[in-house]
């Protein structure tokens, strides 16, 4: 039984309280979403008149395009070297003591509580004393460095639950080390390992402060380039991608809880 | 190395990350303690006047701004995110679980600039809120939220809820029910059992909860640039004006040097004053 049940008067009023946060949440993604069909360019509410111009007109929008480009580059290779990085990491976390596990694991983790700021601003000084230009290998570096942690976590959970007389019955029949990892452990981690490639790269894709730092005009990403418009100009098709945005990153949210279970990877589930 | 096979291959490529994070740290603490040499990216000598710079009732005070918001927003959003956390730890059929979750961890995942343009359509002049306002004629003229640390708080609220959501989730879900039941079964009432039982045990998570919402709003940008508009500066403002409107890196280094040791300095006083909780509920 719930100490915040229904017929209360505390359960009624806390009831009101989550009712009013969850409103606070969504209210802003819901302004944007009216703001985005919107025919007149100024902000009016409610609007007189619906048109999908400004979503024409976004996705027509040259910075837009490149940036979605450069996003979907920095996102694919970054997603995919963070999920390589990460899992065989967890693994080794999971399964074996040695020398500096807590150090680097401590190191890797540390890039959630710094600033993204000092993160990009690191990296753009590191670029430039070695004289790399400021091309895709840095940002994808930083972007690695910043998901890395979500994809730790992600694998890990999984080898947690992870039935591990599978693997000796297949060692004990002959498998090698190799069989083995390849055809019992990474099919059996699929779901973990697709959660965690999945959140690395809505997490990639969605990174802005640090892409600001290490960006050039060549590389600058989705988030940034909106940024730009936003600082520039004031008309709704920054509404209409962002209603793009917000979409396309609730739906594969939704699909990751639905396939892979969300709950399990934040660990918000009660334990059975 | 049999019974630890692949061990080499699988550390590397972390260590190799580990040792990119360590070395853009260090190329920061190394360029703050160099001198800015106007007109060239190339640093100076080394010294110390970046740091003595920092003293500037300027400087000064825009630390004491963002401690301040950062403050504010961590607290108000433990506030806020409690009974989230809570209503998704209990629900129990599956569908509002998920949509719960689905509405809280969305905005954690969309990037700064689309939350927080969404907060300028909704805070404006002429946006959603003054707009209705004004159309119901509760107000004559718009109330001022740009700008204003009001405004600035109130998105980044926004921004560090999930975040809070679900660490104190992660922390209730881990609470064994018995204990609210044990309280029930020995006469406390719902209320008491939640204030005297489960509130305690969740210590740890609300812990954590405010110390990363402190350290995530330390890292805004986005928000405090489009919505403060120049007026409410968070310390990540000053670093990027000062790294791109005038290439001082050097000074930019410094300020960063100074905003983490700021941000661990304040951490750890939260956990010195909160440590008796923190071994609450362990066994």
């Amino acid at each position: 039984m719930s100490a915040f049940a229904l017929h209360t008067l505390p359960g009624r009023l806390s009831r009101l309280f989550v009712v009013a946060v969850i409103g606070f949440l969504i209210l802003p993604p819901l302004v944007v979403t009216i703001a985005a069909f919107n025919d007149k360019a100024l902000l009016a509410f409610p609007p007189e008149k619906l048109s999908l111009r400004w979503f024409a007109k976004a996705l027509t929008y040259d910075d837009f395009r490149a940036g979605f480009r450069s996003s979907l580059i920095v996102t694919v290779w970054a997603s995919s070297i963070a999920l390589f990085v990460g899992a065989a990491f967890a693994f080794a976390l999971d399964r074996y003591e040695f020398r500096l596990k807590r150090t680097i694991e401590g190191i890797l983790l540390s890039s959630l509580i710094i600033p993204h700021f000092t993160i990009g601003l690191g990296f753009l000084i590191i670029a430039a004393q070695i004289g790399i230009a400021r091309g895709f290998a840095i940002v994808v570096t930083a972007h690695v460095v910043l998901v890395l942690p979500f994809v730790l976590r992600s694998v890990y959970v999984s080898l947690r639950n992870f039935d591990r007389r599978l693997e000796l019955a297949a060692a004990s029949l002959g498998a090698s080390p190799l069989r083995v990892l390849l055809t019992i452990t990474i099919p059996l981690l699929l779901p973990g390992l697709a959660s965690g490639w999945l959140l690395a790269a809505i997490l990639s894709f969605n990174e802005f402060t640090a892409s600001l730092f290490v960006t050039g005009q060549r590389t600058q990403t989705l988030p940034v380039a909106m940024y730009n418009y936003v600082r520039e100009y004031a008309d709704p098709s920054m509404a209409a991608i962002s209603v793009l945005y917000i979409a396309a990153t609730a739906a594969l949210l939704t699909f990751a809880n639905l396939y892979l279970g969300l709950g399990k990877v934040l660990n918000v589930e009660q334990p059975r | 190395m049999k019974t630890r096979p692949f061990l080499a291959a699988f550390v590397t490529p972390a260590a190799l990350c580990a040792v990119g994070l360590v070395a853009a740290m260090a190329a920061i603490l190394q360029y703050s303690v160099r001198a800015y040499i106007p007109g060239s990216l190339e640093p100076g000598g080394y010294t110390l006047s970046n740091f003595v710079a920092l003293m500037k009732p300027l400087y000064l005070r825009v630390f004491i701004d963002t401690a301040w918001i950062c403050l504010l927003t961590a607290f108000a959003t433990l506030i806020a995110g409690y009974p989230i956390a809570y209503a998704l730890v209990q629900a129990k059929r599956p569908f509002v679980k998920g949509l719960i979750l689905i509405i809280v961890v969305t905005p954690l995942f969309l990037g700064e600039v689309v939350r927080t343009y969404s907060w300028v359509i909704v805070l404006g002049n002429t946006g959603f809120i003054n707009s209705l306002l004004l159309k119901l004629g509760l107000i004559a003229s718009p109330i001022q939220f740009m700008f204003t640390t009001f405004g600035v708080v109130l998105a980044l609220v926004h921004v560090t809820l999930p975040v809070m959501v679900i660490m104190l989730a992660a922390a209730l879900a881990h609470i064994d029910p018995a204990y609210e039941r044990a309280a029930a079964s020995l006469g406390a009432s719902p209320l008491r059992g939640f204030l005297t039982v489960t509130l305690p045990l969740s210590a740890p998570g609300i812990i954590a909860g405010v110390t990363t919402a402190f350290a995530w709003t330390f890292s805004a940008f986005a928000t405090p640039q489009l919505i403060g508009g120049g007026r409410v500066n968070m310390v990540s403002n000053l670093v990027y004006q000062l790294g791109f409107a005038s290439f001082n890196f050097p000074f930019a280094a410094a300020l960063s040097v100074a905003g983490l040791a700021m941000t661990f300095a304040l951490l750890g006083l939260i956990r010195l004053g909160t440590r008796r909780f923190e071994n609450v509920g362990q066994h």
